[in-house]
């Protein structure tokens, strides 16, 4: 919804949520068998009013397809819900818990007066009270947190020194702050809420308008409540999985000034001769520097092709052509070429964010793909702060194949035009000379693999989500088997692209229950979970299981494995009831390996 | 100044707003007793969106001094834009 994407207008939002809220629900009632939206539990714990957080945060959430049921806490009871719970939280079962503190809940604070040690003590104090929260959330609920760190204090009694000298509370909140990232980054299931930088970029003096604490006790000002509830549902949706994947970047005054069909490659604006220049050279940068997380940049430029690769080979430029997945530089309609570009690096156009400085371009794109973020970006002066605050990209965590992903869809596209030479799709495969690592989920793998499970919507048979907690747990049990594959052919190493998890069951427990098979589209059509299968197959077995059933629940998504149980895998129907969902299974005895083209564990 | 005629105007589009009921008729008359949704909850969004509106702010006392919508509109009277 326009009104929910930033800039958005604050005011506009607290007086309309009643009815921007049914127009949400409208809209995820229309799309109910979509199978894009997901229902989760959420429980704020604050530490001073969350009425109207929750609202407005529901409505973010909503327009990023997420359902939610809350639970609130008793009015600042944040501390006592975590440490002791209680009845309806418990029966609440929160898949997330959002810890709203802020500084008006730092129960010690240093004074003048006071020594080091006993400033250091009461730091200490601090950080083991919420410790303790946090100790007692994973254990009871070991689901993932998010916790505010601390705004800036709007006095300062010892002026500059408050932040230098340790009787400041400017220094004390750096400290705690510092303290809370520590754990932060030790922690698995504990994720940060930036309000210290989010409040500085707002503006802390409004931020920390004290009235609405005396009044209502509120914790900021009622006016910065979208900020912090657009920010805190920007990491609740990296969580799960909904986030952008790629860029679909214009290239005249928008990559660089001026029009380079018609200026010519050498006169386009771009280095450091004027401001304008600066300007388009520090977002070139600031969109290289977003390959480094894993997001891919690709070109939507209405040019020739020549001259498009001649703007980009500009010597003062950063983005060179080889830094794009895909370049669509022609006269086509600028929203085909977007779903082109999703189909031939295999994601949903969806997941695209397109920055034109055309509104025309802009609202084409917006009007013909579902779901495609297409920001208003402005100026040159204005396109990085629009991308950055916007929150496309969100990263709760930085896999290693997030890192990697540019050469991987680089190499998906050398693949693409390698197939085509090909007299039979064996051959082609056999070409490839791919190699699978496949073997029980190993720890540095688990975020990844949890990433996995909340991204993959196509090839996944059951669609259950799970946190990297959960797929520990998974790991460590003796009553499961689970095994990630790994993919690499000879034009590079594709990541981890499938995993699966089997639950023993049966009076012996010789049957395996599997629940869940997902596979990443990048590699569909090479035969790796038939690979997979052989793997589970042989791991199974020793381990005394004599036969596997498989589960397929039907979601809008996932059409395509439908009957892969039976007419890829050879199992046999078990049963099936209303809802479409459908059970398999197979005789494990004179089960005859059915890979041939990828060699494993190598 | 402001007219008592449109203060009631720009009033009442508010109160629609905040409750999302375009049939509401608000008075001088009005109390929170009348609007079914009207709690101190609401109360919050109501009293910011009627500072955008008019372009002022209310005093802390004014907030939870008001009993009815004829307080409110004095207010804005005096200091409403």
């Amino acid at each position: 919804m326009k009104e929910l994407e930033y800039p958005f207008d604050s005011g506009y939002i607290m007086k309309k949520k009643r009815s921007i809220r049914k127009q949400l629900l409208a809209e995820l009632a229309k799309d109910e068998n979509s199978g894009g939206t997901i229902s989760k539990r959420i429980a704020v714990l604050g530490g001073s009013t969350t009425a109207d957080i929750v609202s407005v945060l529901e409505l973010f959430l909503l327009d990023a397809g997420i359902k939610c049921e809350f639970y609130q806490s008793e009015y600042g009871m944040y501390w006592q819900d975590a440490v002791f719970g209680n009845e309806e939280l418990d029966a609440f079962h929160p898949d997330i818990i959002y810890i709203h503190t802020s500084f008006r809940n730092l129960e010690f604070l240093p004074e003048p007066n006071m020594t080091e040690e006993q400033v250091e003590s009461g730091y200490q104090s601090e950080m083991s009270r919420f410790c303790q929260m946090w100790d007692s959330i994973e254990k009871k609920y070991g689901c993932p947190v998010i916790q505010n760190n601390f705004e800036q204090p709007y006095f300062r009694l010892l002026g500059n020194s408050d932040a230098s000298d340790f009787r400041g509370r400017v220094n004390f909140v750096s400290r705690i702050n510092t303290g809370f990232y520590s754990e932060i980054r030790r922690r698995k299931n504990l994720y940060l809420n930036d309000i210290n930088w989010l409040s500085s970029m707002y503006g802390l003096e409004k931020w920390s308008s004290p009235e609405y604490w005396y009044m209502y006790k509120y914790s900021l000002n009622i006016s910065a409540i979208p900020e912090l509830c657009y920010q805190t549902a920007s990491i609740i949706r990296s969580l799960f999985g909904r986030t952008s994947k790629a860029l679909a970047l214009d290239l005249d005054n928008t990559l660089w000034g001026g029009i380079v069909g018609d200026d010519g490659a050498e006169n386009i604006v771009i280095g450091q001769e004027s401001a304008e220049a600066m300007a388009f050279s520090e977002w070139q940068k600031y969109l290289k520097s977003l390959k480094s997380i894993g997001i891919l940049l690709t070109v939507c430029s209405k040019n020739e092709e020549e001259n498009a690769i001649a703007g980009l080979e500009h010597p003062d430029g950063t983005l060179r052509p080889d830094d794009f997945t895909v370049i669509k530089a022609n006269w086509e309609p600028k929203d085909r070429n977007i779903i082109s570009s999703a189909q031939e690096i295999n994601i949903m156009p969806d997941a695209f964010v397109f920055a034109d400085d055309n509104p025309a371009e802009r609202e084409i794109v917006r009007s013909q793909i579902k779901g495609v973020k297409v920001p208003e970006i402005g100026e040159v002066t204005d396109y990085i702060r629009v991308i950055d605050r916007s929150e496309f990209f969100e990263v709760t965590a930085l896999s290693e194949d997030d890192l990697k992903r540019n050469d991987m869809y680089k190499a998906n596209a050398m693949r693409y035009n390698a197939s085509r030479q090909f007299e039979n799709y064996e051959d082609y495969l056999q070409s490839l000379e791919m190699q699978a690592e496949i073997k029980p989920f190993a720890p540095v793998y688990y975020q990844r693999i949890a990433q996995l499970t909340n991204k993959s919507n196509q090839f996944n048979l059951t669609t259950r989500r799970y946190t990297p907690a959960e797929i520990e747990t998974f790991a460590q049990s003796d009553k499961f088997i689970t095994l990630y594959g790994k993919l690499t052919d000879k034009f590079g190493d594709n990541g981890v692209v499938s995993v699966v998890i089997g639950e023993k069951t049966g009076e012996n427990l010789d049957t395996l229950d599997i629940k869940l098979w997902l596979m990443s589209c990048r590699v569909l059509k090479r035969d790796m979970e038939l690979a997979m299968l052989d793997s589970l197959v042989k791991e199974a077995k020793e381990q005394g299981i004599s036969a596997l059933v498989g589960t397929f629940i039907p979601t809008a998504k996932n059409k395509m494995v439908k009957d892969l149980y039976e007419q890829t895998f050879g199992f046999s129907p078990l049963d099936s009831n209303a809802d479409g969902e459908t059970r398999w299974m197979l005789c494990l005895d004179d089960y005859a390996n059915k890979n041939k083209v990828i060699k494993i564990n190598m | 100044m402001l007219s008592d005629n449109e203060i009631i105007k720009r009033l009442t589009a508010v109160f629609q707003d905040v409750f999302d009921d375009d049939t509401l008729v608000i008075t001088a008359e009005t109390t929170a007793d009348d609007i079914e949704d009207w709690d101190s909850i609401e109360h919050i969004t109501l009293i910011g969106a009627v500072e955008d509106e008019f372009g002022m702010r209310f005093k802390m006392g004014e907030v939870s001094g008001m009993n009815d919508v004829g307080e409110m509109i004095d207010i804005i009277r005096s200091r409403g834009k």
